[in-house]
């Protein structure tokens, strides 16, 4: 579960980016978080995953108080978090299956481990016949479905995916959107940072708008046009 | 830490020695050039040590001895003088000796023609085994019953304490300063490596690895490329040194110079080239990678 409990944050230049969030994902969910530049989206994203630290309020994230947390427990938060950006961050001179197993690998698991699941979850992003490449050698939608991959490899209870359609062309945005509908499915809560309405009035699901810091609508698009209405 | 990670994170710092091989190479070219230089700089300096010591071994004091004495009461009190603290040795000079040796000095000086070996004293010379201590030492000489006077050449053995003192402060600060420089230059190669690497870094914070499990594999890294650096530093340092002495031996025909084998210096040079390589290579890594892990 993520819960934000009028969370302010503000940068040592003295601008507020969070101005008394409130907010809650439970487990299982599927979520869009929505706002114009500038408007919190992203200092959202990195106090879940522990990059900073809230000036007041509280933000609980799968067990974790972020507000109290300790730099040593950070990377065991961050392995409940599993997060996709939208210019992939692969590693070119490591292939799929590498880039996979590297996440694995780093958080001490064994190699027999390994060899089970990474072709698991290639499998599950679609990417399996392609474990040999290297990323420079895939389009848009595939290196995002191998950065999907590497975020889920370590089954983390919680998917993160800012802007993950940014670069890609519709038809491969609406691929990555089902295939973390599906990843939702399974059980796992999403977390959608997006710009793009169409998808998100397509798959019709809760809405947190970000506006100055503060949530301005939160529900689906039906709720939200009802409300305005 | 698992056994089986421990074995992952060691293969790791060792790949990654290949797996970027150009910031390797000059990683390790760093480290010797500098070790290199700190080398020749410090063995430089030992050289230059013993020939000081060397030359302050040639101050003595001249010990006169009174002309009432007789020959066997005048050396006898070469015991005397043996048994003070700082004397290292001492020689009888019976005044026929010391005719013969003014003789030779003077060759050809009619001047000297009329000059008896009774018109000059028995005397020793006497050898020390510290000149800081020569006036104090020469003090106790003219204490001795039977001393009429000494020559000590004060100013000539302070000359050298000098030189040896200013040496050693000179060497000790260049040696130093060289080795900060050395750390500087081979601590910001090895940041230059781990820049190349900072989104391997990144993506490991970003999917939970701890800061020991992603410092392992560089800090191993860094070990090795500074031990590699340390043993070809070494290695050269020695064939130069080596071939060096050759060549001024074969120019120095009147043997000013004299150089201290390597097989002398050789234990303390590997273990100043080794805990030197270690060092940089761990505290340059471990360093470097601190700036990248607050992600």
């Amino acid at each position: 579960m993520i819960q934000f409990i009028d969370v302010v944050k503000s940068y040592e230049q003295g601008n507020n980016a969070l101005n008394g969030v409130t907010m809650q994902i439970e487990d299982g969910e599927f979520c869009f978080l929505v706002g114009p530049s500038g408007s919190g989206k992203s200092t959202i994203i990195k106090l879940i995953t522990g990059e900073l630290k809230p000036t007041s309020g509280a933000v609980h994230v799968n067990g974790y108080s972020l507000e109290r947390i300790r730099r040593r427990e950070i990377p065991y938060l961050r392995r409940t978090v599993g997060v996709v950006f939208q210019d992939f961050r692969l590693i070119d001179k490591m292939t799929v299956y590498e880039n996979v197993a590297f996440a694995m690998r780093v958080v001490g698991a064994k190699e027999k481990e390994i060899k089970e699941r990474v072709p698991y979850v290639l499998e599950l992003v679609g990417l399996e016949g392609k474990m040999s490449r290297h990323p420079n050698e895939m389009s848009g939608g595939e290196q995002q479905r191998l950065a999907i991959a590497r975020a889920l490899v370590n089954n983390p209870s919680t998917i993160i995916a800012d802007e993950p359609t940014g670069n890609l062309d519709p038809e491969r945005s609406f691929e990555i959107m089902a295939l973390l509908q599906e990843i939702n499915n399974l059980g796992t809560t999403v977390l959608v940072v997006t710009h793009a309405q169409n998808l998100v009035e397509l798959f019709g699901k809760r809405v947190i708008a970000i506006d100055e810091g503060l949530v301005v609508r939160d529900g689906t698009e039906e709720e939200n046009v009802d409300e305005a209405e | 830490m698992k056994l089986n990670n421990l074995g992952y994170l060691l293969k790791e710092g060792f790949r990654g020695i290949f797996l970027h091989g150009f910031m390797s190479f000059a990683a390790v070219c760093v480290t010797v050039a500098c070790l290199v230089i700190v080398g020749s700089f410090s063995i430089l300096a030992y050289n230059l040590d013993i020939m000081v010591e060397e030359l302050n071994k040639t101050s003595e004091i001249l010990v006169y001895i009174d002309t009432d004495l007789s020959d066997a009461e005048a050396k006898s009190i070469g015991t005397k003088i043996n048994l003070l603290d700082n004397v290292l040795q001492s020689t009888f000079i019976s005044r026929e000796q010391a005719l013969e040796d003014f003789i030779a000095d003077h060759d050809g000086d009619s001047a000297f023609s009329g000059v008896q070996a009774q018109d000059l004293r028995h005397r020793y010379v006497v050898v020390l085994e510290d000149n800081t201590k020569m006036q104090q030492t020469d003090e106790q000489l003219k204490q001795l019953p039977g001393v009429a006077k000494t020559d000590a050449a004060y100013e000539l053995a302070e000359g050298f304490t000098t030189i040896q003192n200013v040496l050693h402060m000179v060497s000790i600060a260049i040696i130093a300063v060289l080795l900060v420089v050395s750390l500087l230059i081979i601590s910001n190669t090895v940041k230059l490596a781990m820049y190349d690497r900072k989104d391997e870094i990144a993506i490991m914070k970003m999917v939970g690895a701890t800061n020991g499990f992603i410092r392992l594999p560089f800090v191993v890294e860094g070990f090795t490329l500074g031990m590699i650096g340390a043993v070809l530093a070494f290695g050269l340092e020695w064939v130069a040194y080596d071939s060096m002495i050759r060549k001024i031996t074969e120019v120095d025909s009147l043997q000013l110079f004299t150089f201290v084998p390597f097989q002398e210096v050789l234990i303390p040079m590997v273990a100043v080239f080794g805990a030197a390589g270690m060092f940089v290579g761990i505290v340059g890594s471990w360093t470097s990678i601190r700036k990248f892990m607050d992600v």
